[in-house]
């Protein structure tokens, strides 16, 4: 079944079963294989993309509910790495194996966009659907501080 | 490289290991070739660092080589930053790009927080190497004496400015120039040193910002097929029929076929492959496939029969790995001692990227994308499934999405291997997390019996340590189950505690579950019973925990390395104190804390290093609440000190993880927990504020992927025992130990 959504600005058809996960079809049908596969089962936030601008698992998300939306992934963030998130995640060093911080990064661009200057509890309840193994949490927290300070002097 | 870790890896990898069928797969462990090797007195066949480490281009591009695997510990920066320092080169102009593998130059196993230890000299060397060819070339361009030129900024300088040649005009001459003695290449002073020791940003960060990084997960290969395989849900046990017949009308599903178990070296399960046209469809296919198992002769192992083995075995005596005075007969005379016993689950590694690997097998060529800490295996193991010689085997090194010692093991290699030789087709071989979290090499399950005593001196009259483990070396030791306690014990067979009576004994606990190295191995545990125990002791004795340590420390001398003496550094006593009192100075030691709130200490060596940490606590809705670490480390110099904080301040999530959350359990012979719904890890809100303070230090590199972790649940729960006057000695800490 042929299914049309939006992704990162372009019109995108994919022709696959509708029951398929968008993560699946980003990355093994559209080979976008910056959203990452860690649970399967919306535990973990690896997979975390924007759905009309709402931060989304995308694991168990069947492609065939995303027809005529809009999806954004870490890839349509920008060409070169200057949204001020992810300019901040460079300049506090946040990534250390870096699996986790594509679900990291579109989970805190969600979080901004509700609150341009969250406080840490705010920081807590957005982020606490992303796992990261290397507990890099301490550098997301001082990285989403710094990028709503950042978006606020553009 | 030596601590315990380091030295059975190396003698595994030395000696080899055996791979299925009685076919021998002799992966050969080979030292750097700029790195004194003790077993050979001669100088070795000099590597040009042109076609090893270095690449410069006409136009001055310079790209530095890497031949450790990056999984988060910051290598690729670390690495390259000690070439360039040497090198006398921009760092900001640099690339970097991961070796092909190739055992007989590089040296790749990465492990045993030995990478920057290992490869500080050698790198030196060949950046040095290349620096000199560099200068003596535009020496003879120039026809001067060559003492008169200097390297700076990817160039050399004679005189005056215009004298100036970059190293991209220099290099078609300088790299067939002959190759200088490496031991007499001269090396940098390192007051001169401009890159090393300097705050550094993580080369790949952008691509972690921006979703382009690589992963091992990420590879893409036209024509490739993805599959995951069903493998017995009990340890040892194997598919005795199956039925594809559903499988195989999943959309996408292309085949599905079976692959044996291989045993030592690789210890896979075998089991049932679905491959497919992508990984939903095989994972669809899994879900469809009717297997009956032969679930083999674990199949009645539970945690409670493992604990049953555990308290029978410290019933009994142990055998001796360490005996100094009389421990017993000073214990059983003692006024004032103390027995207890501390115990530790399970532990898996669950990095967040599951265990993949992608392979190629073609006639005359193989390929293979793999997450690997030892892309070398990776390469032994494909070359020895498909017939091919190892130089025909190209293993290409991916990024890492964590590896904690998880990817050292190459059992998804193996894997990937079979099911590319059996296809032809290039194959993903895809874990899940339920793959990820119930075939993993587990931290070994540990308990530990502890008698102490104080004298009326105040000092420690005894120290025993009896132990009972599923050891790691009784499966991947070279003498097995004979020697398993090789592996258990780590430092805490040469405390820095003084004691007259000291005992140390081990048994082995008989397990069909399959363990392996995790973040800091036998110190895990060791540490923390160590660190816990001593502060046990220095409430007995009715001291200060820090003044109780520094004391029983006593002066400065240096402590061999007991179960490695000829490799290992000793543990000198004036850096161990040196860390107690800066962490306990920075975080304030002795001074009041809100009420609710209290602190404790832990200090550890381990992989050379030397860690101590001061954590504040505090119980909220009958859970810990770790407010704050502070921690000092002494890792030698540091040559990216910003890397050196975050690995400490991972080891300490990782730490917390094991206190907290980290219990594999098991019934049936099988793993109970199965994806993050059954098998927490900490998250955000519970991550403490984490200070690192790192010593100015000129001594020799030593590891800091691992040493921060042991000293976390030593100070946290010796913060816990401040706080409410309970020891936590079972890990990980559970609701009702609290109540």
């Amino acid at each position: 079944m042929a299914v049309t959504f939006t992704l990162n600005g372009k019109p995108t058809t994919v022709e696959v079963d509708p029951q398929m996960p968008l993560l699946w079809v980003l990355r093994d049908t559209l080979n976008m294989t910056g959203t990452k596969f860690g649970c399967g089962m919306a535990l973990c936030g690896a997979c975390t993309v924007h759905i009309n601008g709402e931060a989304t698992r995308s694991c168990i998300t069947p492609v065939s509910s995303v027809s005529g939306k809009k999806v954004t992934t870490i890839e349509g963030l920008s060409s070169d790495a200057s949204h001020p998130v992810q300019r901040a995640w460079m300049e506090e060093d946040v990534p250390q194996c870096g699996y986790c911080q594509s679900g990291q990064i579109m989970s805190a661009v969600a979080l901004l966009s509700k609150k341009a200057n969250p406080t840490d509890a705010d920081i807590d309840d957005a982020m606490s659907g992303n796992i990261c193994r290397c507990g890099t949490y301490q550098r997301i927290r001082k990285a989403i501080h710094r990028a709503a300070s950042l978006q606020a002097t553009k | 490289m030596a601590d315990r870790f380091a030295l059975d890896r190396r003698e595994f990898l030395r000696t080899g290991v055996t791979a299925g069928a009685g076919a021998a797969l002799l992966v050969g462990f080979r030292i750097s070739a700029y790195a004194d090797d003790p077993a050979q007195p001669q100088e070795k066949p000099r590597v040009n660092p042109f076609d090893a480490w270095v690449r410069i281009t006409p136009d001055n591009h310079v790209t530095l080589i890497l031949d450790k695997s990056e999984m988060g510990q910051g290598i690729m920066t670390a690495l390259p930053m000690i070439l360039a320092e040497e090198l006398c080169v921009d760092w900001k102009q640099v690339a970097i790009e991961q070796a092909p593998t190739n055992p007989k130059i590089y040296d790749h196993g990465t492990g045993g927080s030995g990478s920057v230890a290992g490869s500080w000299l050698p790198l030196r060397r060949a950046g040095a190497a290349a620096r000199e060819m560099l200068i003596t070339a535009a020496a003879a361009q120039w026809n001067v004496n060559r003492d008169t030129c200097v390297a700076q900024d990817g160039g050399v300088l004679h005189g005056a400015r215009k004298n100036f040649l970059t190293y991209g005009q220099l290099v078609p001459t300088a790299s067939k120039l002959p190759i200088p003695g490496l031991k007499a290449v001269p090396l940098k002073n390192s007051n001169d040193f401009t890159i090393v020791g300097r705050d550094t940003h993580r080369f790949e960060a952008k691509s972690k910002a921006n979703g382009s990084a690589k992963f091992g997960i990420d590879a893409r290969v036209p024509g490739m097929q993805y599959a995951v395989i069903a493998r017995c849900p009990v340890f040892g046990g194997k598919a005795k029929s199956f039925d594809a017949a559903k499988a195989k009308q999943v959309a996408g599903v292309r085949d599905v076929i079976a692959i044996d178990a291989v045993g030592k070296g690789a210890f896979t399960a075998g089991g049932v492959v679905v491959l497919a046209d992508n990984s939903w469809a095989a994972m669809q296919g899994r879900e469809a496939l009717k297997i009956e198992w032969d679930e083999g002769p674990t199949a009645s192992e539970s945690t409670e029969t493992l604990r049953q083995q555990f308290v029978a075995n410290a019933a009994k005596p142990g055998k001796v790995v360490r005996s100094d005075g009389d421990a017993d007969a000073s214990f059983a005379g003692a006024a004032k001692k103390i027995e207890s016993v501390y115990e530790f689950p399970f532990a898996p590694h669950a990095t967040m990227e599951p265990m993949n690997c992608t392979v190629h097998i073609q006639a005359d060529r193989a390929e293979a994308w793999v997450p690997t800490q030892a892309p070398q295996w990776a390469q032994e193991i494909i070359a020895k499934v498909s017939g091919l010689p190892p130089e025909s085997v190209v293993v290409n090194t991916t990024l890492m999405g964590g590896a904690f010692g998880r990817r050292y093991q190459a059992d998804f290699v193996m894997e990937a291997a079979q099911v590319a030789k059996a296809t032809g087709k290039p194959v993903m071989v895809l874990w899940t997390r339920e793959d990820d979290m119930q075939h993993d090499f587990y931290r070994p399950a540990s308990y530990h019996k502890m008698q102490g005593a104080i004298g009326s001196d105040g000092k420690i009259a005894t120290w025993k340590h009896f132990q009972t483990s599923t050891s790691i070396d009784a499966m991947w030791g070279d003498k097995g189950e004979a020697e398993a306690e090789n592996s258990e014990f780590g430092t805490a067979s040469f405390i820095p505690y003084q004691t007259p009576n000291y005992r140390v004994e081990y048994t082995l606990a008989k397990s069909g579950v399959p363990r392996a190295w995790w973040r800091s191995v036998e110190h895990s545990s060791s540490g923390f019973v160590v660190e816990s125990f001593a502060d046990e002791l220095a409430a007995l004795a009715g001291a200060d925990p820090l003044e109780f340590r520094l004391a029983m420390i006593g002066g400065d001398r240096e402590i061999p390395d007991f179960g490695n003496p000829k490799e290992g550094k000793p543990l000198r006593t004036a850096r161990q104190k040196a860390v107690l009192k800066l962490a306990a100075e920075k975080a304030g030691w002795g001074k009041p804390l809100p009420k609710g709130t209290a602190r404790g200490i832990a200090s550890y060596f381990s992989f050379e290093s030397y860690t101590a940490c001061v954590a504040e606590v505090s119980i909220k809705d009958r859970a810990v609440k770790v407010n704050r670490l502070v921690y000092a480390v002494d890792c030698g110099r540091a040559i990216n000190p910003n890397g050196v904080r975050a690995q400490v301040e991972s080891a300490a999530i990782y730490g917390l993880s094991a206190m907290l959350y980290d219990a594999i359990t098991i019934k049936g012979g099988r793993v109970e927990q199965a994806n993050f719904n059954d098998y927490n890890l900490p998250r955000i809100p519970e991550t403490p504020l984490t200070e690192v303070y790192v010593m100015n230090s000129t001594e020799e590199p030593t590891g800091i992927g691992e040493p921060g972790l042991p000293v976390v649940a030593a100070s946290v729960c010796n913060a816990l025992y401040a706080l409410t006057g309970k020891r936590f000695r079972r890990l990980p800490i559970r609701a009702e130990d609290l109540a």
